[in-house]
């Protein structure tokens, strides 16, 4: 007998939608179908039928719980209030406890990956090696010439397409486990490395670590860290993310720091919540109530400290060298065109869990606005999802792909040579739309920025 | 007894598979629209994108004697796009291009599909304007608004729906096709069809172009939001601001508990200190709206205003008219179910509506957040309750009575812009008398003649 997430939420959460639709044309799905199954509405329609003993958690009711993206870009949309991650979560949990989409294949991928392979750092850590190896020793390489991939289902040959680049260096081995502050130290804090991030980002991990010590943070950086059980609550494995949770706790107690750092906003939305998930845990609650309250998204936390200014590069300077000496008219000309050399042009893409998980609009734009020789232009629909959605592009290519050409699009509409974005599955997903479409353009960490412009300016 | 299973073979034929829906996972978003507590499994539903396929749709339906119910974006909030049991849903969401902007005549011609937002933007983005702004105008389609014949916040000064339609291309029941209107200014050949289509919802034929006039965009705006400490202070300014002879384009109200909501919800910083706020805009010519801001800003003062503040720019005035918009989505936040009333009297009995109203809410213990369109006597008292407190919604039921009635009595409607549909079926006969209801009975049958078009739904 499975247990019912749904009929166990709280009536006032299933309830709270009163269909007004609001949220409808901020729903990607919605829009691309313009069914009401596909939209928030809808969707949130199906739960309250299970919760209200009208449907069972069918196979339809299941694979439409994998089309939504969880970008919760109706919750920011929606007037109401409705709790939509929470739902999400819970109706995500009911089609797995249902048992409709079991089958040998994917029984054995979610076995290997989210109960094994992301219950564990070193399990990562060394399935990321021989990723690794297999890239480094020239064999992928090899495979792709040789055309062994066609031997391959066509599904798979387009995954080993997006394996990412796993990097020389795990956090561990860039970042020291107590970096001090740079000057006077206000502040201690930690930093979660992450998954993910830690394997194919862990240059973000050491990026962050140099900004916050160069903004009076001695930050502490714990060698054996966990996957933060996002990727669990996501995809209806409630009990692993209520357990990784706890080793988190017991890990990293929160009341030693001042804060707790995630630079990966599809984390830091899931952190931010274990109250929730252990509120009904009568050792952990507390601790996790704490916890919740000291987990900031890295440019949160920098907006809340407030950052040490950039002194602009040094190709400015020699800029004022040069137009001290012309003439005015011919300086503007020179300053223009210097100007031309040197501004970089970035625009910002949100990453759905920063934006709407987190409410995280401001500060990422204002660290990007406060690096000289960068010029910051709005991307058109910045809050509009990637198609990355944590593991999506994986299990629904056709719609995330719809949404990669879209996103690409407005970039390019912008003319900027660099895209911003703070999550590592952004940033992934537009590293190899980039790159698949043969674009020349720059895809990074907005903190990354940030510490490459305080490397040009000594402290 | 069921649909029969031909009527899907049917539509399959007309629409292809994909766009006819059965299954019970597909059908329960669309088991309701945006009026509270209604809900009606409909038969099967039908997407389509041309006017052929709707004139097939119809003629299907029309021989077997199968209930159509037309449904834009579901919004509608009395039931009009509510199924009726087995009927065929007959969805034109997404048959939503815009099909010319003529400039020189300043018309847009749009399929019905198409959201108001959508048509708001296009006019702009030529330069142009089309007034009216429904709070629901985001996903609201042109084809919904056309059948309830919206209003909106603008509806004081540039009036509503039907004041822009100057052709409509309607499918009848039995599949024939019918023009009415034209881009001619004046037209006087025959009886004005158009207007009888106007507000219609959904039971005279099924509309699938709209054409609408558009008018330049005015060169200057001023909003202002004003607080006061009784509701009956705001009533009388809106009362002196017209006595003045001013007709500004937005005369706006929200109460105590309205403000609370959308504040919680929009923060675009509304004063919470207060028992009543005014949005007022006015716009045209820079010198005008100057000296009516003026004016509005003394008898608001006059009326012992707390507090009149002007938007610094556009941007803020956009931002406070859109909080005004997300008001009764907002009030959801508070209580699980929302019902709200649509009476409107003549402006000069506003202050003794709102009093009765208020009287009403005490007599049957009953929490109410009013709100509306306080310039064209269109409150929207809100009630806040819960539909599974069947003890509390006969209160409500009973309270409704008593409002309608004394709006009748007060020379003012029923409904001033949300329709008949279902929620106020009982109370037409009453304020419609006996010899409009026979006309629009006879007017029905002729046009359809089967009854297939929303039956059951305003009379
Ligand atoms: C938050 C919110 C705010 C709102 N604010 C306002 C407001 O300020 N002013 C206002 O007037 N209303 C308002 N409404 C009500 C509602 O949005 C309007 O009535 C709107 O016009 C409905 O459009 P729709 O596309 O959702 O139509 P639906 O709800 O789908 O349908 C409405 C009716 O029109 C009929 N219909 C739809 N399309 C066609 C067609 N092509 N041909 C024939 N019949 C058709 C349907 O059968 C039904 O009877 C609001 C609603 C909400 C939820
Ligand atoms: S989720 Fe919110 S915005 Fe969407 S229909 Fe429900 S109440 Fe309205
Ligand atoms: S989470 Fe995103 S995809 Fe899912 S319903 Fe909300 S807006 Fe749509």
């Amino acid at each position: 007998m499975s247990q019912s997430f749904l009929k166990g939420l709280d009536y006032s959460v299933v309830q709270q939608c009163m269909h007004c639709g609001l949220c409808l044309p901020t729903c990607p799905t919605y829009d691309a179908t313009k069914l009401e199954r596909n939209s928030p509405r809808g969707r949130i329609a199906l739960m309250r039928s299970i919760a209200d003993g009208q449907l069972d958690a069918t196979r339809a009711f299941a694979d439409e719980m994998y089309f939504c993206l969880g970008c919760l870009a109706c919750m920011t949309a929606c007037p109401a209030g409705v709790n939509y991650a929470e739902l999400f979560e819970n109706a995500r949990a009911e089609a797995e406890a249902s048992g409709v989409l079991r089958s040998p294949k994917r029984n054995l991928i979610r076995n290997l990956t989210l109960k094994w392979l992301f219950m564990d750092l070193n399990r990562l850590q060394l399935a990321g090696r021989l990723l690794r190896l297999y890239q480094q020793l020239g064999l992928e390489a090899l495979v792709r010439r040789l055309g062994l991939l066609r031997l391959l289902p066509k599904r798979l040959q387009e995954l080993e397409a997006m394996t990412p680049r796993i990097l020389p260096e795990f956090s561990a081995d860039l970042i020291a486990p107590l970096t001090p502050a740079v000057g006077h130290k206000r502040y201690r804090v930690v930093l979660l490395t992450g998954c993910v991030q830690d394997l194919i980002f862990s240059d973000i991990n050491r990026d962050t670590v140099e900004v916050l010590s160069r903004n009076h943070c001695e930050v502490v950086t714990p060698q054996d860290q966990l996957c933060c059980g996002s990727l669990h609550a996501h995809n209806g494995e409630y009990e692993l993310a209520r357990q990784l949770a706890r080793q988190q706790l017991d890990r990293i107690p929160p009341g030693q720091f001042d804060a707790i750092i995630t630079n990966a906003g599809g984390c830091g939305s899931h952190l931010k919540h274990y109250h929730t998930l252990l509120g009904d845990d009568p050792i952990y609650r507390e601790r996790a109530a704490i916890w919740d309250r000291k987990i900031k998204d890295i440019h949160e936390w920098l907006g809340e400290i407030g950052i040490e200014p950039v002194q602009s590069g040094s190709q400015n300077g020699q800029f004022d060298k040069v137009s001290d000496k012309v003439e005015d008219k011919v300086k503007d000309k020179v300053k223009d065109k210097v100007k031309e050399e040197v501004d970089e042009v970035v625009t910002y893409h949100e990453s759905c869990h920063l934006t709407h998980g987190q409410k995280i609009t401001r500060q990422p734009r204002d660290i990007l606005r406060a690096i000289p020789n960068l010029k910051l232009v709005e991307l058109p629909e910045s809050a509009w999802c990637c198609g990355s959605a944590g593991i999506y592009n994986i299990v629904q290519p056709e719609m995330a792909n719809q949404l990669l050409e879209r996103k690409l699009k407005h970039i390019q509409s912008t003319g900027a040579t660099t895209v911003a974005t703070g999550n590592p599955g952004c940033l992934l997903q537009l590293i190899n739309g980039a790159a698949a479409k043969g674009m020349n353009l720059k895809v990074v960490h907005p903190i990354t920025l940030l510490a490459e412009a305080y490397r040009c300016s000594a402290p | 007894m069921s649909l029969a299973a031909a009527i899907p073979a049917a539509l399959t034929r007309i629409a292809g598979a994909a766009n006819v829906l059965t299954k019970q996972e597909d059908l329960i978003p669309y088991s309701f629209d945006g009026t509270a507590a209604l809900r009606q499994m409909p038969g099967c539903v039908v997407l389509v994108t041309m006017r052929e396929e709707v004139a097939a749709v119809l003629k299907v339906a029309n021989e077997t004697k199968t209930a159509v119910v037309t449904r834009g974006s579901g919004t509608g909030l009395s039931g009009g796009s509510l199924p009726t049991p087995d009927c065929i849903v007959l969805c034109l969401a997404r048959m939503n291009r815009i099909l010319e902007l003529d400039r020189a005549n300043l018309t847009l011609l749009a399929e019905p599909g198409a959201t108001t937002q959508a048509i708001a933007d296009a006019a702009s983005a030529a330069g142009l304007f089309y007034p009216p702004d429904p709070g629901s105008m985001k996903i609201s389609t042109i084809g919904g608004n056309v059948a309830e014949n919206s209003g909106g916040l603008r509806g004081l000064k540039y009036g509503i729906t039907r004041n822009y339609v100057m052709g409509l291309e309607v499918v009848l029941p039995d599949g024939e096709v019918l023009w009415t209107g034209n881009k001619c200014v004046k037209d006087v050949a025959g009886y004005s069809l158009k207007d009888l289509f106007i507000g219609s919802e959904g039971t005279l034929g099924v509309i699938t172009k709209i054409l609408l006039k558009l008018i330049p965009k005015p060169s200057a705006r001023k909003t202002m939001v004003a607080t006061f400490g009784q509701i009956v202070q705001a009533a009388q300014t809106v009362s002196d601001i017209i006595a003045a002879q001013i007709i500004p384009c937005t005369l706006e109200f929200l109460d105590r508990t309205t403000i609370r909501c959308v504040e919680d919800y929009a923060k675009v910083g509304l004063p919470l200190d207060c028992d009543a706020l005014l949005l007022m805009e006015t716009d045209g010519h820079p010198a005008s709206v100057a000296e009516e801001a003026d004016k509005m800003l003394q008898i608001a003062q006059k009326n012992g205003a707390l507090e009149v503040r002007a938007a610094k720019d556009d941007a803020e005035a956009t931002r406070l008219a859109t909080a005004r918009r997300s008001a009764f989505s907002a009030l959801a936040r508070v209580a699980p179910t929302t019902i709200l009333e649509d009476a409107t009297v003549p402006r000069s009995e506003l202050a003794g509506m709102i009093r009765f109203v208020e009287e009403v809410a005490q007599k049957y213990r009953l929490r109410i957040g009013t709100f509306g369109h306080m310039g064209d006597g269109n409150l929207h008292p809100t009630f806040l309750t819960d539909e599974r407190n069947q003890e509390e919604m006969h209160r409500v039921e009973a309270a409704f009575k008593e409002i309608f009635e004394e709006a009748i009595r007060l020379g003012g409607t029923i409904t001033g812009e949300h329709g008949v549909g279902l929620a106020k079926k009982g109370f037409l006969p009453k304020f419609a008398g006996d010899a409009q209801m026979r006309v629009m009975r006879e007017l029905r049958r002729v046009l359809d003649p089967s009854g297939i078009l929303n039956p059951g739904k305003m009379f």
